[in-house]
């Protein structure tokens, strides 16, 4: 397989902070990386510098490569908004934007591309929603505040806004934690879904998690990468004692 | 027991101090009625579209200082709405922390200045600039326009509006920074996310979100404008006309009140400066009120 | 993707963004436009004598506002005498005992009586006072003040003593002392820097008024330290000499100016650094 991102000596700050430090790492095409580790241990930061959206936090600061396809997304040339449309982000919380309604979320992304004619929104809109496995819930009140949906739905809202956009790496960043366990087994029987089509890395803080949806996973401890490899080896053989000391329960 | 005395005296005696709003409050609205009855009995609501005020032959009419008040406010909410949403995007969205702080800090000086010293720096220094430098400038280029046809004196009706909307610009930008602040990050970064300017973020994800606060802000400082009294005074030109042209003097019901209620000799003369302050009173706590609710309905929450 | 229609996205933008940048520079000039001014043409007209002397009449050079000065701070002082006490025991009547109809409308009379126009105060008070003391009078500027001075207390005093936690209050209750005990020695205390603080910026602020005292305190030429006499105020001198033709009451006008900026934006920073400094730690 290709590789889709390389990274290469990742630095971030928040402040004086340091938040990752020298982060090295390669992630496949198609493939899901789960990226692990207890809580500040600078997880969610890694995957929020993988499409720049760690810079819009005031103060914070990263430096190193993070190469899209061979192109550095750090690079001058680069403009953090098209990195933004080509690596696609689900967050923590879901984040249905309130004052829109069901159908406006999805098209939103859709339509920052310049006019396009209404049934062809519609189209990808509806596209998007079944794809996020939520149309049979939602095609009847498409028009109704995005924030009557439960929290699950929400979060796969959220999934379907992103994939509207037609990204290529999709970041996700917990998108389970706020879930109850019948709405997580659902995001992740999408992700399976889907990732044949996409690039995926996957934050969590459940180890079954990343051992149920991931090919690769990377374990983060105090923001260094502790270690990185294909998830069946990194729970059945880890080869740093810390890594072990995590999966087998000893801290975190 | 001792003690238990002592609560009921703290209690009486808060509440008893906390009447005293009560009092006042009732009272102030009583005595603007009563003092109003006089020129209520004679004009009726004539007073309201008169548009004389000829203290000789007793006829007052509140038409131009109506017009004159309403106008210059709307003149500084056009000039001071934008310029306040800019200063607000710029301290909650764009600014670095220590920026923030100090451009923060200004903005708040700039409301404590206290108006007679905006009247004076608009009397000595920004009117003597409108009537050389930018009026001029106006009524060469503009003049086709009967806003801009005029001499250019300087004191009148764009005097005093510009006055009015740097007074009302700490007002607006203050509270539609704190509204923007309610609202949560990560709706702000979902918008990012899918590949929106932070622009974008801000006019697609904030505005709407801020919408109902940020018209709140806007009463408000339409509010104090309608009720400044001492800057707009200053620069006005005090001249109860009516007329097309922004280079025109006008008068404010405020600043006719500032200048003659120690001059008025007839009881109806009186009267009808009461009247003006009660009409001033009721407008004022209107656009207070309204404002205050949607402010509060503004703020974000889930 | 549709690259003429990103770039007009990327201009939009970075216009936009511009204006924001302007708008808040804008602000900063002004500031420092009206604050120079202040300074450079008020300092010049400043003096000992401009404090210690009184105002000369017209056509003699010199003279200082040394009546202005203490007139200011009398009918301030009678304000907060009157407003202070008011104030902060409506305050502790709305955060201990307000949790009722009455309470409610106290609140809503306090907004009523914080957004009436300084012009209207002024009226008000002289239907009150001057009418009734059939003349001018530093008590009557000094109600005037302190009608707008009482609503900013009470408020304030409010929020702050609401935001002590209701644990310090059920601690000095667990101890057996009474309510009334709690109230002043306890939860007033811990909110006193804040009370204080506020009743600063409020006395800054009513010090600054003018429409106020128009036709209460009025004016006075001489030094006067009478309550039921008319009195002059650095507020109405800088009004009077602002719109008087001869240059020299317009230096007076800006040396007076000067004086009272100085203070307001002292107190100002001062209670700002109060308030930070308590809240950082």
């Amino acid at each position: 397989m290709a590789k889709k991102l390389i990274i290469e000596h990742l630095n971030a700050w928040f402040g004086n902070v340091q938040a990752l430090k020298d982060i090295n790492l390669d992630i496949e095409e198609n493939g899901v990386t789960a990226v692990i580790g207890p809580s500040g241990c600078g997880k969610t930061t890694f995957v929020r510098c993988l499409n720049r959206i760690h810079e819009v936090v005031d103060n914070a600061k990263v430096n190193g490569s993070v190469l899209l396809d061979g192109e550095n997304i750090y690079s001058n040339m680069m403009d953090p908004v098209l990195v933004r449309r080509r690596i696609g982000m689900v967050f923590q919380k879901p984040n249905p934007f309130p004052a829109m309604s069901i159908f406006e979320n999805v098209a939103a992304g859709i339509r920052l591309n310049g006019s396009k004619k209404k049934n062809e929104i519609a189209d990808r809109v509806e596209k998007s929603i079944k794809m996020a496995a939520l149309w049979d819930e939602v095609k009847d009140k498409l028009y109704k505040s995005a924030t009557a949906l439960s929290g699950g739905q929400q979060q796969r809202l959220c999934i379907a806004r992103t994939i509207a956009i037609e990204p290529e790496v999709i970041l996700m960043d917990e998108p389970a934690s706020a879930l109850d366990p019948i709405s997580t087994a659902r995001i992740e029987e999408l992700i399976q879904q889907i990732k044949e089509r996409y690039t995926i890395v996957i934050v969590t803080h459940n180890m079954q998690q990343a051992a149920r949806v991931s090919d690769y996973t990377g374990f983060f401890l105090l923001g260094e990468l502790i270690e990185f490899n294909k998830t069946s080896d990194i729970f059945t053989n880890p080869k740093d004692k810390k890594t072990e000391d995590y999966i087998t329960g000893r801290f975190g | 027991m001792g003690n238990r005395i002592g609560d009921r005296i703290i209690k009486f005696a808060s509440l008893l101090f906390a009447s005293v709003i009560l009092v006042l409050v009732a009272g102030i609205v009583y005595e603007l009625i009563k003092g109003s009855g006089r020129s209520l009995a004679k004009f009726g609501w004539g007073f309201l579209i008169t548009s004389t005020w000829d203290p000789v032959n007793k006829v007052f009419g509140a038409l131009p200082f109506i017009f004159g008040t309403i106008v210059s406010s709307i003149i500084a909410l056009i000039i001071a709405l934008p310029l306040s949403i800019g200063i607000a995007i710029f301290l909650s969205e764009l600014a670095p922390k220590k920026v923030r702080i100090y451009v923060s800090l200004m903005i708040e000086m700039l409301a404590a200045v206290p108006s007679i010293i905006y009247g004076l720096w608009g009397l000595f220094v920004m009117t003597p600039f409108l009537q050389t430098r930018i009026e001029p400038l106006l009524g060469k280029h503009l003049g086709f326009i009967p806003l801009f046809q005029g001499p250019p004196l300087g004191v009148g009706m764009l005097a005093g509006g510009l006055i009015l909307s740097i007074m009302i610009i700490p007002t607006i930008a203050s509270i539609t920074r704190d509204i923007f602040n309610t609202i949560p990050t990560l709706y702000k970064e979902a918008g990012f996310a899918i590949g929106m300017t932070r622009w974008e973020v801000i006019s697609k994800i904030v505005f709407p979100q801020a919408r109902s606060g940020m018209i709140g802000a806007v009463m408000l400082g339409f509010g104090r404008a309608l009720g400044e009294t001492m800057a707009i005074t200053m620069v006005i030109g005090n001249a109860p006309v009516i007329s097309a042209s922004l280079f025109s003097p006008a008068y404010t019901m405020s600043s006719v009140i500032a200048n003659e209620f120690t001059e008025a000799t007839s009881k109806l003369y009186i009267s009808s400066l009461i009247e003006l302050a009660l009409l001033l009173f009721i407008i004022s706590m209107l656009f207070n009120a309204i404002a205050k609710l949607l402010i509060k309905r503004g703020r974000f929450t889930q | 993707m549709n690259s003429f229609s990103y770039l007009k996205r990327r201009i939009l933008n970075k216009f936009m963004l511009f204006l924001s940048y302007g708008s808040a520079a804008f602000g900063v000039v002004i500031l420092f436009l009206i604050l120079s001014y202040i300074i450079i043409k008020g300092a010049s007209s400043i003096n000992l004598d401009f404090f210690i002397k009184l105002p000369k009449p017209t056509g003699e050079t010199g003279g200082g506002i040394a009546n202005a000065i203490v007139g200011s701070f009398i009918v301030v002082g009678t304000a907060s005498l009157i407003a202070i006490p008011v104030g902060v025991m409506s305050g502790i009547y709305l955060a201990e005992f307000g949790k009722n109809k009455f309470a409610f409308l106290i609140r809503y009379f306090a907004d009523v009586m914080n957004g009436i126009p300084s012009i209207v105060t002024g009226i008000v008070a002289y239907v009150f006072v001057v009418v009734p003391m059939h003349g001018f009078s530093a008590l009557a500027g000094g109600i005037a003040l302190s009608i707008m001075m009482i609503p900013i207390i009470t408020r304030t005093s409010e929020e702050l003593i609401k935001m002590v936690p209701d644990t310090i209050r059920e601690a000095g209750l667990a101890l057996g002392i009474p309510q009334w005990k709690v109230i002043l020695f306890i939860v007033l205390r811990t909110a006193s820097t804040g009370i204080v603080t506020g009743i600063m910026l409020a006395v800054a602020r009513v010090g600054g008024e003018t429409a106020p005292l128009l036709f209460t305190a009025f004016n006075n030429s001489f030094m006067s330290f009478r309550l039921d006499q008319p009195i002059s105020t650095m507020t109405v001198l800088i009004y009077n000499y602002a719109s008087s033709p001869y240059p020299d009451w317009n230096a007076i006008a800006w040396g007076s100016a000067f004086v009272l900026i100085i203070i307001v934006l002292v107190v100002n920073i001062l209670s700002k650094m109060f308030t930070n400094t308590k809240y950082s730690l």
